[in-house]
């Protein structure tokens, strides 16, 4: 397929691979950032993979957005389609239910699952990181299935709890840091998405992949130091 | 016997102030916002009046400036808002190179003109560095002083000098070249990513109406009241980049101009893009102020980036180091 671009500002050229939320979209979407993050184009500032859509950033001083959309054309019609690195797998230890996960009773409930069996299928996918944002380090995972999805609460709480995992739709996230959220929490993580105390900062990158293993209190205590 | 760095010290903060350079990037594909001077362009003429190079830091001060010490002799400039700055009770000039003497006080006072004001030193703010940059974001808490706004008793440290020779002289940005920040300032912007959502009755009303900035505004977006703006279908998309300028358009039909804090990702239909060449005059405006659109080609919005930043090197050329 050609990729439909389209210009977002002076310096910034979105390139679409698809309408739809898939996975298969979204390797294109990971396919072409890598080409362009290897491609050394003149005047590059960064690239933006999201779910269907890579957004390129330039320097709008030293090139211009239609040799950059010259550029980027040139790179898709030579993409490998391919995984251009094999996808790393990341296993993140998550204590479902209890006050780690206020709204998990209420999710599984509506799934007419026990909170253990949900959280049980929750734990039974491995998830593709589709993208990142909201804040630093949040991955959008997908796909949760389908008995587990569930709206976004109507009125978001004004805190979660770093490491919350939570349920959107049909996409699951974690919260790196604590902040305002509307999503609903079914547990925590003790593992640190987002640290600047180490070399690389941020746990996962567009298209990993993610797998969760229920711990209990306990063990989640022991993971976080907790003397509790 | 080591020298310590000259540092300013915090004795009241003002209302929002902030360490701004001109932004943080390579790392919105992992949620992290660009951040960096909302008037990135009042920002970069202080530095160059100072010889610093542009990236360097300075504060960025709105509405309500903060009270500063001096402990040791300093170059400044102030640039963008004017809310009247004083040194120990004499004017200091907008635009111009400026000496402080040491143990002297920089406060500021009545706001002129504009609403965001910006504090360069020469040499620099310093510090650690997060992710690259300086630049406070204060939502996710990184950069700045422990990633928050400037407060009370804060200590500043300012770089080494890398040039003199540029900081001596009363270098002063010629009058003519000031910009005339203003209450209603008209904006022009670019066809978005997502221009046929919309009905074409949005693109008339955009351009031919205009819009309040209302109190829920901040250095992330201005979410802006005015003629409403309808969608052929849903409002929402599959998020995707938006950047700084980005106009979009939540269901109530009401735009969201989003400014340098914004988050790199969104979900909303994005009408049209404030041009870079305009975003001063939409970086000065305080809530209450209203803006208007005017539509141009993405040619010309190309056209005026480069005329722009030619004028400003023009008249102030870069300093590199």
């Amino acid at each position: 397929m050609t990729p439909r671009m389209i210009q977002l500002s002076e310096s910034g050229v979105t390139v679409e691979f698809g309408d739809t939320i898939d996975l298969h979209t979204n390797e294109l979407v990971s396919a072409f950032t890598a080409a362009v993050d290897q491609a050394g184009i003149p005047g590059l500032i960064e690239v933006v993979p999201a779910y269907r859509s890579a957004t390129v950033y330039f320097d709008a001083l030293l090139t211009d957005a239609i040799t950059i959309m010259d550029n980027l054309r040139a790179l898709t019609v030579n993409m490998a389609v391919a995984p251009s690195r094999p996808s790393v797998t990341h296993t993140i230890p998550v204590w479902y239910g209890g006050t780690a996960g206020p709204d998990l009773a209420e999710v599984a409930a509506q799934a007419g699952l026990t909170p253990e069996d949900a959280a049980a299928l929750h734990a039974s996918v491995t998830y593709r990181v589709f993208m990142l944002g909201f804040s630093p380090g949040f991955p959008y995972l997908g796909t949760v299935p389908s008995p587990l999805a569930a709206p976004r609460l109507s009125t978001p709480r004004k805190q979660v709890a770093a490491g919350s995992v939570g349920i959107a739709g049909t996409q699951t996230g974690i919260y790196p840091q604590a902040s305002p959220g509307g999503w609903r929490i079914i547990g925590r993580t003790p593992v640190l998405l987002f640290s600047l105390h180490r070399p690389a900062p941020f746990l996962l990158a567009p298209g990993d992949l993610v797998r969760f293993v229920p711990i209990d209190e306990e063990e989640f205590a022991e993971l976080t130091g907790d003397p509790a | 016997m080591p020298v310590r760095p000259p540092v300013i010290h915090v004795l009241h903060p003002g209302l929002f102030t902030t360490v701004q350079d001109l932004g943080r990037y390579g790392y919105q594909r992992f949620g992290v916002s660009v951040s960096g001077a909302m008037d990135s362009w009042a920002l970069t003429v202080g530095n160059r009046l100072l010889g610093n190079p542009d990236r360097a830091a300075g504060l960025e001060i709105t509405l309500q400036g903060p009270e500063l010490l001096f402990e040791q002799a300093l170059t400044i400039a102030v640039t963008g808002a004017d809310l009247s700055p004083t040194s120990n009770g004499l004017a200091i000039p907008m635009w111009t190179v400026f000496a402080m003497k040491a143990g002297s006080r920089l406060q500021f006072g009545e706001r002129r003109q504009g609403a965001r004001a910006y504090l360069t030193v020469a040499g620099g703010l310093t510090g650690p560095m997060t992710l690259g940059s300086l630049s406070t974001h204060v939502r996710s808490g990184l950069g700045g002083p422990a990633g928050r706004a400037v407060k009370k008793w804060d200590q500043l440290p300012v770089g080494p000098v890398m040039r003199r020779s540029a900081q001596t002289s009363e270098r002063s940005m010629p009058e003519a070249y000031r910009p005339r920040y203003v209450q209603s300032p008209t904006v022009r912007v670019m066809q978005g990513p997502q221009s046929e959502h919309f009905m074409d009755e949005a693109f008339r009303r955009l351009t031919e109406s205009s819009y309040r900035v209302t109190s829920e505004s901040d250095r992330m977006g201005y979410r802006l009241q005015g003629a409403e703006l309808p969608h052929r279908a849903s409002a929402e998309i599959i998020s995707e980049a938006v950047c700084c300028g980005s106009l979009q358009v939540p269901s109530n039909r009401q735009p969201i101009l989003l400014m340098a804090d914004c988050q790199p990702t969104g979900g909303y239909a994005k009408l049209a893009t404030m041009i870079s060449a305009d975003r001063s005059l939409a970086a000065q405006l305080a809530p209450g102020d209203s803006l208007s659109f005017r539509m141009i080609s993405a040619q010309k919005a190309s056209e005026l980036f480069r005329s722009s930043r030619a004028e400003l090197d023009r008249i102030l050329p870069p300093h590199r180091s």
